[in-house]
């Protein structure tokens, strides 16, 4: 199954084994006559296919690629950010959106409490230091899904500041070993989602949609200090996983929950900083390294061409005007230290209290699973990697006798296939945990072979209410227990087959393998291949 | 023939001019003032041009009275660099001369002395901000909201394509203020 882990080497030429799975099944949305604007009508820059398999010139290793992100994430809460109009995703158009979403004149900002502690929480999961006063401010520029003019953020002096991400890539050829790679969080800021326009070339117009304006935003800025395509979608991925687990966002690229701007230059190692381009807008995890390799290699190109690399974003971002946000006095938080006495408990934010309630990250979870069940890093990161699918595991560990590297395999191997298989989400498998659970137990039992199990298993997901025991009696894939019996069938296979045996006596490995197929057949698949072998061998020597 | 521009708008580009020292120096503010002695109609001025400028350097310290240096040539660019920031049209020699006289009167700022105040961004910055609890309670009023658009389609705000661009240097048009 895919794990969120990098593959293979980086610097300009990236081998894209790794797939990461955007963790949503449900693809991109219905394709219409409209395309979709996010932010500021830059859209991403091409979609042509990766430029993959380049043969290596001369020059090209000396490049050095340098990326930086800036995640939006949309905070989970039910209102706001700075009014109490619903955050939702599917809704008619403009039916969630109050006076101060639309900008009417008389209505003022009241920050919501939630996208606070949203903040603050996802700022300590990334060892941020959260500043105790922070301020908002306005950053103003013109576009008809922005109807104040400007969007309210924390440019100057935001929530949290200086943390770092960890992430893990695999190297080697058997991908055996495993790096932690950190990646600096620059700030976390509380900022506003702006609207969605419908861009209709037809009339020429564009239709406005303030469902989403003034969401909460989370705007995670992660330096430069990714190199590669892999590297920043690995970096995306736990980040993903690490708000999920906060539950501070569902951080669903598909939804438009999660957005991802990248930062792209390049330039000969030792050498200062080439010119940076903006890939904007990437809202699918697959796209996202795709896209910054295309970028990545055609900057090489173009320098390698002699030409400039233009950025034509810069000249946008001096029109930004910031002015502080009138309105709104800095937010304070507290910790137990500072707290004031007799405050209101509604009204203050108590870091430490954040701290100590800070559910279990991925990492530490799959730290855990190894310790525990004494299984791979890289299949505790599969685990996590699905939706559901570390519950599922669990269950299933709870009521069976098998062991976890046993019960691991079948999880990820065979029950993940068949749900990729079918493109279905492990919470709607027709399997339940306590089937497989008791399939693995006859399995542990020598009830049944390896690859009865494997039918069983079929069989149960194609008819749901039968047992695995049922299963196993209707079909007779039961073992053969009686090993004279067993015996009598090589022995007379043998006997019929004396040119097999001759070559067997030679020392021809395939020989026995052929007299294994022939005793299978005989006993309708009920032995064990393993058991077949010894008796053989003994037979042979005796 | 270019229109004025108010005082107060003059006043708000100089003072983001002033305070944006890193990207438009007001050097360059007066570099401009030289180059439309020449701009406008086009015609030549014969003498050197005076200008007044005040230099880097300059900033943050006490009142000193600005100095007159002689300047370089200004771009085309920064003339359309600084009109695009603030709107305004600075093609006539009158609308540089309420320039001036914005950038004097609002340097008159710097005789205060400000050494270790903190700048104070609101007024409420002695206030608590309040901090709402995360329930549901307004929105689903998508009728009176449509009620002030011009134009609707299907419940959805009508707007022109995209942004519209101030026309190139070349292709200038007298600046409407609708």
């Amino acid at each position: 199954m895919a794990a969120p882990m990098l593959r293979g080497r980086c610097l300009g030429r990236c081998w894209a084994l790794a797939c990461i799975d955007s963790g949503s099944r449900h693809g991109r949305g219905a394709a219409t006559g409209f395309t979709s604007s996010g932010k500021r009508g830059q859209s991403f820059v091409a979609q042509q296919p990766l430029l993959t398999a380049q043969k290596s010139r001369k020059g090209e290793h000396k490049w050095a690629a340098v990326v930086g992100l800036e995640i939006h994430a949309q905070i989970a809460s039910n209102s706001k950010l700075f009014s109490g109009s619903q955050v939702h995703f599917a809704a008619p158009p403009n039916s969630l959106v109050s006076f101060f979403d639309a900008s009417l004149p008389g209505t003022l900002p009241v920050l919501n409490r939630r996208c606070v502690e949203a903040a603050v929480m996802t700022g300590l999961a990334l060892n941020c230091h959260i500043n105790k006063k922070s301020l908002f401010d306005r950053k103003h520029y013109f576009y008809a899904d922005l109807p104040a003019g400007y969007q309210i953020t924390q440019q100057r002096l935001p929530i949290a500041v200086n943390g770092s991400l960890a992430y893990s890539v695999c190297v080697g050829k058997k991908w055996r070993q495993v790096i932690t790679k950190t990646v600096r969080i620059k700030q976390i800021q509380l900022e506003q989602d702006s609207g969605k326009s419908l861009h209709d070339e037809l009339r020429s117009q564009t239709l406005i949609d303030l469902n989403r304006a003034g969401v909460g935003l989370l705007e995670v800025v992660l330096e430069p200090d990714m190199s590669c395509g892999e590297e920043a979608a690995t970096a995306v991925r736990e980040l993903q996983l690490i708000l999920q687990a906060l539950g501070t966002s569902q951080a669903n690229m598909a939804e438009g929950q999660l957005r991802v701007d990248a930062n792209i230059s390049v330039h000969h190692p030792g050498e200062p900083l080439g010119v940076r381009t903006e890939v904007k807008n990437l809202n699918s995890a697959r796209f996202l390294a795709r896209a910054i390799d295309y970028e990545i290699q055609r900057q090489i190109n173009e320098l390698e061409n002699g030409c400039e690399i233009l950025n034509e974003t810069r000249s946008f971002d001096y029109k930004l005007g910031f002015m502080p946000e009138p309105n709104l006095p800095p937010l304070l938080l507290y910790d137990t230290a500072s707290l004031p006495a007799g405050a209101d408990p509604q009204q203050v934010i108590n870091i430490d209290r954040i701290r100590e309630q800070l559910p279990e990250l991925p990492s530490e979870t799959r730290e855990k699973l190894i310790q525990q069940y004494g299984i791979l890093p890289e299949h505790s990161f599969a685990l996590l990697n699905e939706v559901g699918l570390l519950e599922f595991f669990q269950n299933v560990i709870k009521e069976t006798r098998a062991e976890p590297k046993k019960v691991t395999s079948w999880v990820l191997n065979i029950f993940l296939g068949f749900l990729k298989q079918r493109n279905l989400a492990v919470n709607e498998s027709p399997v339940t945990p306590s089937v497989l659970a008791e399939l693995l137990n006859l399995l542990d039992r020598k009830v049944i072979s390896s690859a009865a199990a494997k039918q069983v298993f079929e069989e149960l997901w194609r008819s749901k209410g039968k047992t695995p025991s049922q299963i196993v009696s209707e079909r007779k894939l039961e073992l053969m227990q009686d090993e004279e019996a067993l015996e009598r069938v090589c022995h007379a296979v043998m006997e019929g087959h004396p040119q097999v045996v001759m070559d067997m006596k030679r020392g021809n490995p395939r020989a026995i393998n052929k007299l294994i197929g022939l005793v299978r057949k005989v006993t309708h698949n009920r032995a064990d291949p393993t058991v077949i072998k010894e008796i053989l061998e003994k037979q042979l020597s005796s | 023939m270019s229109v004025q521009a108010s005082p107060t708008l003059f006043m708000a580009a100089a003072a983001a001019v002033a305070a944006r020292s890193d990207v438009v120096t007001l050097k360059r503010v007066a570099r401009l003032h030289v180059w439309t002695h020449y701009g406008g109609l086009g015609e030549k001025c014969g003498r050197v041009r005076c200008c007044w400028a005040i230099g880097p350097g300059w900033a943050g310290t006490g009142a000193s009275p600005p100095r007159r240096i002689l300047s370089g040539r200004v771009t085309a660019e920064v003339i359309e660099h600084l009109e695009r920031l603030a709107l305004v049209d600075f093609g006539s020699q009158e609308a540089v001369a309420r320039l001036e006289k914005a950038i004097a009167f609002a340097d008159r700022l710097r005789a205060v002395d400000t050494e270790g105040v903190e700048p104070m961004e609101s007024v409420l910055e002695d206030r608590c901000l309040y901090l709402r609890s995360d329930n549901v309670v307004e929105g689903n009023c998508v009728e009176e909201l449509l009620q002030n658009a011009h134009r609707v389609v299907e419940e959805y705000f009508v707007a022109p394509p995209g942004n519209i661009s101030l026309p190139k240097q070349d292709e200038q048009q007298p600046f409407s203020h609708n």
